[in-house]
């Protein structure tokens, strides 16, 4: 392998697909934030057209005509598709498919009249929709190296008026910036990363360059800097690992291949990143629900003792001592018998339960830590209650819905207020642990 | 023009577009139009294993391959969508990977597959009159015309059946779903149906015509109607018409008839665009005209 990577040609097909990687990765991002990423694939096919018209014009297969050809067509399709979707009442989905295959349309048939008409030279046209990424030459490395670094440079130029057109247009424009103009820019911008890659990767291809880095770097991070600059180097790294790959190999193409390394670079992020990805989020759902769990188990207990005293007292070891069967806990809930066993086994390991093996059944006891936190769980579900029952009366939007703990939820004005309709409609939990605030004072 | 070399191929792309022009209203108001064209794409990857996996070239297993792989898109959009992928997103990921992954196949075993991927992509509707289906000594017309044919009834079938419950999906899933219909179930359905037109259609007439027929007349129609029902009958008669206008076309310019038939239902979408009496843009100037308030300021 390490022959193959000190052979120049394979050199320029890496610097290649790893320009064209990083510069789809950043455009992408910014349309994949503006809600477009699937523009990219309209103007790569949009771009058939206008190549077809270039060559007809000139004759010539020289790189820049042709480009310039898509470049035009691409700038065309983007404002075909924002006059339908002003004008009309058609949404932007529906006006990227009409544009999409109607431009795309008219190239086939300018194609093949090509073709028919014997021009005779046209082979190369073919390539430049469907990529030759192995062909890739020192000049056309050039061109998109010029390229790429035009891109990088307008971006970070414009970083702020793009950052704005993604998440608050309106207030861009409140602020008198031309939002229009920058959305425009970021149109051409785009056109351009896709110009430069149709050569190299092809058409849909040239799409996935410019949607998955992105969206891979979504999931790691909430800063949009930091997703700018991992795309890049999400791009970049599947160009050149993809480039790699295909080396390997004889039948293997480079275009889709680039593809694919950037699509395992999605599915990595889609299940590891942290705090988005799915293996965080099914984490997060378990320890939620065995969170749950245990409190609903804590306060079945602590119900149960509860009917055992008549006005609030303290929980004393006399009372602690008269065990509650395993069997009473699983007929108050719906929880079976095993999944009982299971969570007391839980509770007991964190010190908060005793499991006594009596005879003919095992009981529970709540250990001292066990009391007070399920006066907490108790305490806390009660307050609940009372703000659900009087919600109405009580200034609800005094909520801080980021906030677990109902004295970080409510101000503590609301909290007083919970706790006297708590005694009002008798409700206050009566079994108090030993070590209570309220016992202390 | 019109011999019967003709009137095959004109018909084979009515049908196409009449079963295309069918799910595809439904796609463009549920605001999924884009998925027509990545299933579209996805089912090159079916082909691909359907063939190496079977090493039969027969048009069943293909068919077969290419509905599910079409039909495993629409899942796979879903699903990524369910776990916060914006959806136009979602769909951008998941065609383009299986296209390329069916690239890699196709290239990597090109010696065994016999597959031409630009037959693949522009389709060739001309070839159609010469693949004929033969039952004993009879000759019983194109094949592509009985496949289309089949399937735009199975369309007509399927959602004249369940009008109600698709017109409901598409316009208030939420209030579908109040209903007590199995929303999820009748979006598979739809996508069912899509990815089986679609394939069916670009088997014979390639996928750029197949997508264009799916969004093109649909969109036109949208322009034209308030009414579903009259949405998509319009859409059927476009792409019947343009069907027709991209054959006469294609032979005046000998071109790819499948080519000019998109750029025909093109010409057709520009002008609703202009002309269409509640939305187009120059027959709202000639009102505001006519009512003569342009100029003075009231509207612009």
């Amino acid at each position: 392998m390490w022959a193959l990577i000190s052979d120049p040609a394979v050199q320029w097909v890496l610097a290649g697909t790893m320009l064209l990687g990083v510069s789809g990765g950043v455009i992408g991002t910014f349309a994949l934030l503006r809600g477009r990423s699937l523009l990219g694939d309209v103007l790569a096919h949009a771009a058939l057209p206008g190549v077809c018209l270039s060559f007809m014009l000139t004759g010539s297969k020289e790189i820049i005509p042709l480009l310039v050809g898509a470049a035009l067509a691409g700038v065309f399709a983007t404002r075909a598709i924002d006059a339908v979707v002003q004008h009309t009442k058609i949404k932007e989905d529906t006006a990227m498919g009409v544009v999409l295959t109607v431009f795309f349309g008219v190239g086939v048939v300018l194609l093949t009249t090509i073709q028919h008409s014997g021009a005779g030279n046209q082979s190369g046209l073919d390539d430049f929709l469907f990529g030759q990424a192995a062909a890739l030459v020192r000049s056309d490395v050039a061109v998109m190296a010029a390229v790429a670094f035009v891109l990088v440079a307008t971006v970070l130029l414009f970083y702020k008026e793009f950052k704005v057109l993604c998440f608050d247009r309106g207030f861009g424009t409140g602020v008198g910036l031309p939002m229009r103009l920058v959305d425009g820019l970021l149109a051409a911008l785009l056109v351009m990363a896709i110009v430069i890659g149709l050569q190299a990767v092809g058409v849909v291809l040239m799409a996935a360059l410019l949607i998955t880095p992105g969206i891979a770097a979504r999931y790691w991070t909430e800063r949009l800097g930091v997703m700018l600059l991992l795309a890049g180097v999400f791009g970049g790294l599947s160009g050149v690992a993809g480039t790699l790959v295909s080396t390997l190999g004889v039948r293997l193409p480079t275009g889709p291949l680039v593809v694919l390394s950037a699509t395992v670079l999605f599915t990595v992020s889609l299940l590891f990143a942290p705090s988005r990805g799915l293996l965080a989020k099914l984490v997060r759902f378990v320890k939620l629900k065995r969170k749950v769990a245990a409190e609903n188990f804590l306060r079945d207990i602590y119900e149960l003792y509860e009917l055992m005293v008549d006005r609030p007292s303290v929980a004393d070891e006399r009372l602690l001592a008269r065990g509650i069967p395993l069997e009473a806990l699983a007929a108050k809930s719906r929880r079976g018998a095993h999944e009982t066993r299971r969570l007391a086994r839980r509770l007991q390991a964190k010190g908060l339960i005793r499991i006594d093996a009596h005879e003919p059944e095992p009981t529970c006891s709540l250990t001292q830590a066990g009391i007070e936190a399920a006066w907490n769980v108790v305490h806390r579900h009660r307050l609940w209650e009372m703000f659900l029952m009087h919600e109405a009366d009580l200034k609800a939007d005094h909520v801080d819905r980021d906030a677990d703990d109902i004295e970080h939820f409510l101000t503590p004005e609301m909290v007083e207020a919970l706790e006297r309709y708590l005694k009002l409609h008798q409700r206050e939990p009566r079994l108090l642990p030993s070590v209570h605030p309220l016992l202390e004072s | 023009m019109f011999d019967t070399y003709g009137l095959q191929i004109v018909g084979t792309g009515a049908l196409v577009a009449g079963a295309c022009a069918f799910v595809g209203c439904f796609l463009i108001l549920r605001k999924m139009a884009m998925l027509g064209d990545a299933i579209s794409h996805s089912a090159l990857l079916g082909i691909v294993l359907a063939f190496l996996l079977t090493g039969d070239r027969g048009i069943l297993v293909m068919f077969l391959g290419a509905a599910a792989f079409g039909l495993l898109t629409a899942v796979m959009v879903q699903t990524l969508e369910g776990s916060g992928v914006a959806s136009d997103a979602a769909i951008g990921v998941t065609f383009t990977a299986f296209f390329a992954l069916g690239v890699v196949l196709l290239t990597a075993f090109a010696g065994r597959v016999h597959l031409d991927l630009e037959h693949v992509l522009y389709g060739e509707i001309a070839y159609v009159p010469w693949d004929v289906l033969v039952l004993g000594d009879t000759v019983l017309g194109p094949k592509a015309m009985w496949t289309m044919g089949a399937v735009f009834l199975l369309n007509l079938f399927v959602i004249g059946l369940f009008y109600k419950e698709f017109k409901l999906c598409a316009f208030d899933a939420g209030m579908a779903a109040a209903l007590g219909i199995n929303v999820a179930l009748f979006h598979y359905m739809l996508m069912g149906l899509v990815s089986l037109t679609t394939v069916a259609a670009f088997e014979s007439v390639g996928a750029i015509l197949s997508v264009a027929m799916l969004i093109v007349p649909g969109a036109t129609a949208y322009l034209l109607t308030e009414n579903l029902a009259k949405m998509l009958g319009i859409s059927v008669l476009i792409g019947v018409a343009s069907s027709a206008g991209g054959y006469v076309v294609a032979t005046l310019l000998d071109c790819s008839i499948a080519g000019a038939m998109a750029g025909v239902a093109g010409a057709f979408f520009a002008a609703a665009f202009l002309f269409s009496p509640s939305q187009g843009v120059v027959t709202r100037r000639w009102y505001k005209r006519a009512v003569g308030l342009e100029g003075r300021g009231v509207v612009q």
